[in-house]
């Protein structure tokens, strides 16, 4: 079931990775970054690559400052970032609650299996029309596509984490008499706590994908709506200038996500070794 | 390719039983839950099974409704193809070579998980508007859980294999045909399992901008005239498709770790 993400059997392999060999590769991966940048910036000023349809990065760059700077599209990133985050926050909170239920229920979850595993076979997309017709003519559409397509993440991360706690912890919850509050806040949650950020990292990502691609399909405002309306317009600059801002942004977000997420393992690993 | 997998004979058989009324529970819940939320929003609004799938017969009897079809299979098909040959080639050689697996994997996972649609008009200036666009934004989904799979799964193989390979003095490519690959063909059905629906997304998601055939064309037009039962029609051909595909799939994959 953790086959949903395959950050998550890459991230235990890289945690062996150590001292100055990491360095060595940090400071290879950058050099590969701006290594295809710095191509990417000569094909497209040598007009090796159509530097129509391709701006150099240089200018994408510059591009996106202005747009930062000028403020004009301030509100449609506004509305992206706060349906995404009203997205995030249902999504993980019923996501977990979800999780929980399937563990505390294995009969619900035999039942439901087949739909979990099977459940990103689906384009999600499809549903959005409907929603527009539930919810209106508003943001509400957007936020339950990022919700459904970000619960099912979260809720098998969980009961991905609460099946892994060690046996050996619950024993010793056992032989000090806890109760099932205390269980539950100092044992099951600690240990089970790596997963279910893993599913709080995807239940972001997914948000972001869902409520982006949601706008620029089929959205009158937000981020992703204005790069789709860029590009109809020939547009190029405005529209790789978003493109620009928006890789940044959850590239930032991904790298913040990533850090948390391996200390978190790395913490665990450690406590199972000792 | 499967015979160091198949002399193992499967012990579970007193799982099958209930498992079938598992899927039978699920199925009536499902269908149960939909009539129920139809008729509680009204049939115009969310049309009901019988009703969806009375319309999905006559998607099909529309004459032009196998020409979408087809351009859709050929070009999810051509996808999943690229991105399969692309995934396990590039897997393959970032897990035997460790440091190009260490610099290339944080970039593979930041790549999978930027929102693409927001870049598909880069594809579409790229390929143009047809269906090269389209099967390359199906690759640009599929090929990196592909490749992640299989990188994981070759740095995880035993080490007794890859001495093998030494010993044998087998070329790189011999090397990954008759040792590698067999060796890791489960964790590859696993991410063949996500590439697969993840490519779908892509050539779908790719029809459904700048296009003008396909079934991803066909819910667009459906969208755009508000016509939920074409739109539940659709979806529910797509939704039986890509579970059918993921099932036998993870059966697949299930058989091969027993």
């Amino acid at each position: 079931m953790a086959n949903t993400m395959p950050s998550n059997d890459a991230l235990s392999k890289r945690g062996r990775v150590m001292g100055p060999r990491r360095y060595r590769v940090a400071l290879l991966r950058s050099i590969v970054v701006l290594l295809s940048i710095a191509l990417l910036e000569v094909a497209s000023r040598q007009a090796w690559i159509d530097p129509i349809s391709f701006i150099p990065p240089s200018e994408m760059a510059l591009s996106a400052w202005t747009l930062l700077t000028d403020g004009a599209y301030r509100e449609d990133m506004m509305l992206t970032l706060s349906s995404a985050t009203a997205s995030i926050l249902m999504a993980t909170s019923a996501g977990f609650l979800f999780g929980l239920a399937l563990f505390k229920l294995p009969r619900l979850r035999r039942v439901l299996d087949p739909l979990l595993l099977s459940y990103y076979a689906v384009p999600i997309f499809v549903l959005y029309p409907l929603l527009i017709v539930l919810f209106g003519l508003n943001r509400w559409p957007l936020i339950m596509l990022g919700f459904l397509f970000a619960i099912i993440a979260m809720a098998v991360n969980t009961l991905n984490g609460l099946e892994r706690v060690p046996q050996v912890l619950l024993r010793t919850a056992r032989v000090l008499r806890m109760g099932k509050t205390r269980e539950a806040l100092l044992i099951t949650l600690p240990a089970s706590l790596p997963f279910v950020f893993t599913g709080i990292k995807l239940a972001i990502v997914y948000s972001f994908i869902a409520v982006i691609g949601g706008e620029f399909l089929l959205s009158g405002a937000g981020l992703g709506y204005q790069i789709a309306f860029a590009y109809n317009n020939f547009d190029n600059a405005t529209m790789y200038g978003l493109m620009f801002l928006l890789l940044t942004f959850i590239g930032a977000i991904n790298l913040v996500l990533h850090a948390v997420e391996h200390s978190l393992y790395q913490r665990r690993v450690i406590k199972e070794a000792v | 390719m499967s015979a160091h997998v198949s002399e193992r004979i499967p012990t579970r058989r007193q799982a099958k039983p209930s498992s079938w009324m598992d899927t039978v529970v699920l199925i009536a819940g499902i269908l149960l839950l939909w009539q129920l939320s139809s008729w509680a929003l009204g049939t115009e609004v969310l049309p009901g099974p019988a009703r969806t799938l009375t319309q999905l017969q006559r998607e099909f009897a529309d004459p032009d409704f196998g020409a979408h079809l087809a351009e859709t299979s050929k070009a999810f098909a051509w996808a999943l193809l690229i991105a399969v040959a692309g995934g396990i080639g590039l897997g393959l050689v970032l897990g035997a070579r460790r440091l190009a697996g260490d610099v290339m994997e944080p970039l593979l996972i930041a790549l999978y998980s930027i929102p693409k649609i927001a870049l598909y008009p880069i594809i579409l200036l790229v390929f143009g508007l047809g269906i090269s666009a389209k099967v390359a934004f199906g690759v640009i989904h599929g090929i990196i859980p592909i490749a992640i799979f299989t990188m994981t799964a070759v740095r995880n193989i035993r080490p007794v294999y890859i001495r093998s390979i030494r010993a044998h003095r087998l070329s790189p490519w011999q090397g990954a045909m008759h040792v590698l690959i067999p060796a890791t063909v489960p964790e590859i059905v696993a991410g063949l399992r996500i590439g697969f629906s993840l490519t779908l997304l892509g050539t779908l998601l790719g029809e459904m901008f700048a296009s003008q055939r396909g079934i991803g064309h066909l819910l667009m037009l459906a969208i755009d005239r508000n016509n939920p039962p074409t739109i539940m029609a659709l979806a529910l051909l797509l939704f039986l498709f890509a579970t059918a595909v993921s099932i036998a799939l993870l059966r697949w994959d299930r058989h091969l770790r027993h």
